[in-house]
């Protein structure tokens, strides 16, 4: 069990690399992630964002051959160390999917099955409700509670996500690409959301809209390949995302915020 | 290279921000030379042309806000877009000098000048030989040369300054003469001000080059210390 500490940074990476087999996706990667702020990551497309983000709760394991040189540091403590458990650590670092994937049970049973697993023993009913206004979804769902999550629409069905990764407590939110299957309106609702949230969470965002990027995150990670022919992604410029997006360091950032590359 | 429409449109406000530059620059010029004539016609022509450069001015801001509404400019994009509004800003008052210039012409009548002009004139073609350095440097972004166009205000300021001096010296010698002085400075003081908005265009310059908002010392200051000493 890692104990929630003190440590400047709630998660923060040590020249990480990440492997599938023999192939490296991604390499050298140092950032810092700070609590309860947003940072995103982006970056053309296959340069290694997801499996970065992926790495952050251990769910690059779920694909077989996968493995990974250097650390992730959760709470100032190696998430890979042999001692630490995966499953503990994707309930305290949840995710939110580019596409909406309710379970096919009410709404009220996608919020009550993961936590009943992970043995909450509160009052059920109040850890629903808690969620689902935390999610800002509560109002349009409280008279049919009892109806299938897959019956909302695009939208609801993405904050029932996020509520659904809110009811095991997590510390770290990580979102992947969550609004990209969503129309405007929806998205903005998405990003209001994430301003809430940050609050009491920590969130890490892939985007592929840098708009979104700028409007949501305090903190940009701008990946990129470092190598065209190996195809293996870094990060090549971490920094507030007002700095990013006004005046980069980086020639390469600079041509991929104004459009120029990507 | 993407974004081909977006460059295009760059370009076409670069060249529209000359534009508007050239007509400020000539206007400041005819406004002193009208001045010196005593072409009251000249002026007239100034003091109503001004209109023209309001109307440039407007375009272009309106081309401005469709670009930042339509390109979402980021990083360098922004900063140009950003200064290009302060920048028509500062010409469009810089033209309004101008036809503050015109307009005292035209009210002097058939009052003879108090003095032949020679340190007006050689201001007013400092502060346009300024602009015009500082519309190159800002096309170019040209940093260093931002940085050194605003030295040559101090030469502005201190023909200012002689011209305040000699002018008070005939208020002394005969208090009819006011009037007519009064005029004079009004004139050499709004082309002393030309100089000044010139070195805001160059720290804007500065700043779509290289991000960092810098001010340019103004030696204003030491100018009004000189008056009281």
């Amino acid at each position: 069990m890692i104990e929630t500490q003190n440590s400047k940074y709630i998660l923060e990476t040590k020249d990480l690399g990440i492997y599938y087999g023999d192939f490296r996706a991604v390499t050298g990667v140092n950032i810092p992630i700070k609590r309860h702020m947003i940072t995103a990551i982006i970056g053309p497309s296959g340069c290694g964002k997801s499996t970065l983000l992926r790495a952050f709760n251990r769910m690059n394991e779920l694909f077989t051959g996968t493995s990974i040189e250097g650390e992730v540091r959760f709470e100032g403590e190696n998430l890979y160390d042999p001692t630490v458990d995966p499953v503990e650590v994707r309930y305290r670092i949840g995710m939110v999917f580019q596409k909406p994937n309710p379970f096919p049970k009410s709404i009220y049973e996608n919020i009550a099955w993961g936590a009943r697993i992970h043995g909450f023993k509160g009052k059920m009913d109040d850890l629903v409700e808690s969620c689902l206004r935390q999610s800002a979804l509560w109002d349009e769902v409280k008279d049919k509670l009892k109806q299938s999550g897959l019956a909302l629409s695009g939208g609801q069905q993405q904050r029932l996500c996020i509520a659904r990764a809110l009811a095991v407590q997590p510390e770290v939110v990580l979102m992947d690409e969550p609004a990209s299957a969503l129309d405007p309106i929806a998205t903005l609702k998405i990003e209001e959301l994430m301003q809430e949230l940050k609050k009491n969470y920590t969130i890490v965002i892939v985007t592929h809209n840098m708009q979104q990027a700028a409007r949501v995150s305090d903190s940009t990670a701008m990946m990129m390949l470092t190598n065209r022919e190996t195809h293996t992604g870094t990060v090549i410029e971490f920094d507030d995302t007002k700095k990013i997006f006004t005046n980069p360091k980086d020639k390469r950032t600079e041509d991929y915020v104004t459009g120029r590359f990507g | 290279m993407l974004r081909k429409t977006f460059e295009h449109e760059i370009q076409q406000l670069r060249d529209d921000v000359l534009v508007l530059g050239s007509m400020v620059e000539q206007a400041i010029l005819n406004s002193v030379e009208a001045l010196k004539k005593r072409d009251i016609k000249a002026s007239q022509k100034i003091f109503d042309g001004d209109k023209e450069i309001n109307k440039k001015r407007f375009d272009i801001e309106n081309q401005l806000m469709i670009l930042i509404a339509t390109q979402q400019p980021m990083a360098h994009d922004l900063r140009l877009l950003a200064s290009c509004m302060e920048i028509i800003s500062e010409l469009e008052r810089m033209g309004d000098y101008a036809k503050g210039i015109a307009n005292i012409n035209i009210r002097m009548g058939d009052a003879p000048l108090l003095k032949p002009l020679i340190d007006v004139p050689r201001m007013a073609q400092i502060g346009a030989d300024m602009l015009h350095q500082a519309l190159t440097a800002f096309v170019n972004e040209d940093v260093e040369a931002a940085k050194s166009i605003p030295v040559q205000d101090d030469e502005v300021d201190a023909l200012y300054n002689q011209v305040y001096r000699e002018l008070m010296t005939f208020v002394i010698q005969d208090p009819k003469t006011i009037e007519r002085a009064n005029w004079l400075l009004w004139v050499a003081h709004n082309l002393e001000r030309v100089a000044d908005r010139v070195t805001n265009i160059c720290e804007r310059t500065i700043f779509i080059a290289t991000g960092e908002m810098t001010e340019i010392k103004s030696t204003d200051d030491e100018f009004w210390k000189n008056q009281q000493k």
